[in-house]
């Protein structure tokens, strides 16, 4: 490990019009870490991960990342080209509904291996095994290789998604929701999935959730926010066992029983 | 320039109005610059349907003159619906001379294939194309597939390529297969069959490509070069036949497969009406090639 943060954001705003998005986010992404960002719907967690993953261009503020070669580059300042090569090497996005980070109508071995033909890969039978690898970390069986994402179900098409941002080794992965809209029991395997491969690869995350159970279970650290302003972080199970912020208090009491 | 003395005073020559021409001759001179980028421009209603060649009659309106010598072909042949309406409408409204020796043009305009007579200097040989993106049916968004030209992000066309071997073990692409061009842009080579595409390869022709309905124009300037895109281990392979040409026993040549009758007969012959007709005339004879000198439209019925 080394004693400089991986991505490094500094007063971080964006405004619709008159509207705030988020305003004024601070914080140091450290390499290895998962940060979870948790608020209810329209408290800008979203617009804090496209700003943050070049999707969406910030009203003000800076955010520099750690390159390979150890030079931090400032984001919002780099070349389209530049940000979406690193968008395709270095970093992943794994969307809320796998159809937006998905090709649907090609298979699921040539999703997987879209990255690598990307960057250049021009060796079927390399690409075809590091698919067919991949699919097995993901639990999904060998011989779905060649079957297109239309034929999943949510939960494969989810593992899929997160097999294809993997396969290139990024250090830095984006997710949004990324166990939205999956049943109790699918989840589970999910979020242990995720926690096995994050921990294996020694991934840095940033998770946005408004499910605090899955922020507990992949965090390391967490920023509550409302509003579009950080009303409170620091490490996940702090806050959530001792949350400071009256805000943070209501969240982690709405949490329901079973 | 003037207008030729025809009784259809009211047309300019070549159809086109000279502003017209202006405008597409500029879109052309850009695309020889950046070959293989597609330049838009704005496509004019022409006296044909979509789909009949607009693109390519636009072009070649924009380039011909009074000393040109005109060939038309449509999928190899000179003599199909495509190829006569279109030689007789620059016959009637250029009054160029039309020939349907690929030697003797200097401009062809094609539908689909790369004459198998060698193209030499100073000829150009324009070709209609239908789907001018070769990303098209990968990434729906002109937007975006534009953006991924301007990067040079190609991966994609990779990707289909994949598909093409995961489902059919090899790479089942055979006409309209994507090339690279000097390097640079991915090009859809218009749905030449790949047969054709190493005839792009450092062709000592001009090749124009239009594509009126989509209102793109693009260019392979003489001597480019053109590689059509394949995997390590899954190389690029054109079409091969495992008999000559039944009329003129070509080899080494695109053959069409002709019905006979209806029990089955059938025949493989030249795509190409010219080359074969030639060969004949020089005496070369395949096995179903008739006895006397006749043209295979002239043929007596066998039964």
């Amino acid at each position: 490990m080394t004693d400089e943060p991986l991505l490094r954001v500094s007063a971080l705003s964006k405004f619709y019009g008159s509207r705030v998005g988020c305003e004024n986010v601070t914080f140091d992404l450290w390499p290895g870490e998962v940060l979870a960002v948790v608020g209810e719907s329209g408290s800008g967690k979203t617009t804090l991960l496209n700003c943050l993953s070049t999707r969406l261009l910030p009203s003000s503020g800076t955010a520099s990342y750690r390159m390979r070669d150890g030079q931090f580059r400032e984001l919002y300042r780099m070349s389209e080209a530049e940000r979406r090569f690193l968008m395709r090497t270095d970093w992943g996005f794994v969307h809320q509904n796998p159809a937006d980070g998905l090709r649907m109508t090609v298979s699921a071995g040539a999703n997987v291996g879209e990255r690598l033909m990307a960057v250049g890969d021009r060796h079927y039978g390399k690409i075809r095994a590091t698919a067919v690898d991949w699919l097995s970390r993901v639990e999904i069986d060998e011989d779905r290789i060649d079957d297109e994402p239309r034929a999943f179900s949510g939960g494969m098409r989810q593992r899929l998604q997160i097999a294809r941002n993997l396969v290139t080794g990024p250090r830095l992965v984006f997710m949004d929701e990324p166990t939205g809209g999956l049943d109790v029991s699918v989840q589970a395997r999910l979020l242990d999935l995720l926690r096995g491969l994050v921990t294996d690869l020694c991934l840095a995350a940033i998770v946005v959730t408004h499910d605090l159970a899955v922020a507990r279970l992949l965090s390391q650290r967490m920023m509550v926010m409302k509003d579009g302003r950080v009303v409170e972080s620091g490490l996940t199970d702090r806050v959530l066992d001792d949350p400071r912020a009256p805000y943070t208090q209501l969240l982690v009491s709405s949490i329901l029983q079973v | 320039m003037t207008a030729q003395p025809t009784d259809i005073a009211t047309y300019n020559f070549a159809y086109l109005d000279e502003q017209t021409k202006r405008m597409i001759r500029r879109a052309i001179l850009k695309g020889i610059a950046i070959p293989g980028y597609q330049v838009p421009f704005a496509s004019r209603e022409m006296p044909m349907p979509y789909g009949w060649g607009t693109g390519g009659v636009q072009v070649t309106a924009s380039i011909i003159g009074p000393d040109d010598v005109l060939k038309v072909i449509d999928q190899g042949a000179d003599d199909t619906t495509n190829a006569v309406s279109i030689r007789a409408f620059f016959k009637k409204v250029a009054n160029v001379a039309v020939t349907t020796q690929t030697a003797k043009a200097t401009i062809i305009q094609t539908r689909h294939r790369i004459p198998e007579h060698p193209l030499g200097a100073g000829q150009v040989l324009v070709y209609q194309v239908p789907i001018p993106e070769p990303l098209r049916f990968l990434e729906p968004r002109e937007t975006e597939t534009r953006k991924m030209h301007a990067l040079e992000e190609y991966g994609l066309m990779h990707v289909k390529l994949y598909e093409d071997i995961a489902r059919h073990g090899r790479i089942a692409t055979t006409y309209a297969y994507p090339v690279k061009v000097e390097g640079r842009y991915v090009m859809d080579p218009s749905p030449t069959p790949k047969f054709d595409n190493p005839k792009m390869h450092r062709s000592p022709a001009l090749q124009l490509f239009g594509a009126g309905r989509e209102k793109r124009i693009y260019a392979l300037p003489p001597f480019t070069e053109v590689v059509s895109l394949d995997f390590e281990d899954h190389p690029f392979e054109v079409q091969t036949f495992d008999q000559p040409c039944a009329l003129c026993a070509a080899e080494n040549v695109y053959l069409d497969e002709v019905i006979l009758d209806d029990h089955g007969g059938h025949m493989f012959v030249c795509s190409d009406t010219d080359h074969c007709e030639k060969r004949r005339e020089e005496g070369h004879r395949g096995h179903l090639a008739p006895e006397t000198h006749l043209a295979p439209e002239k043929m007596e019925p066998t039964q």
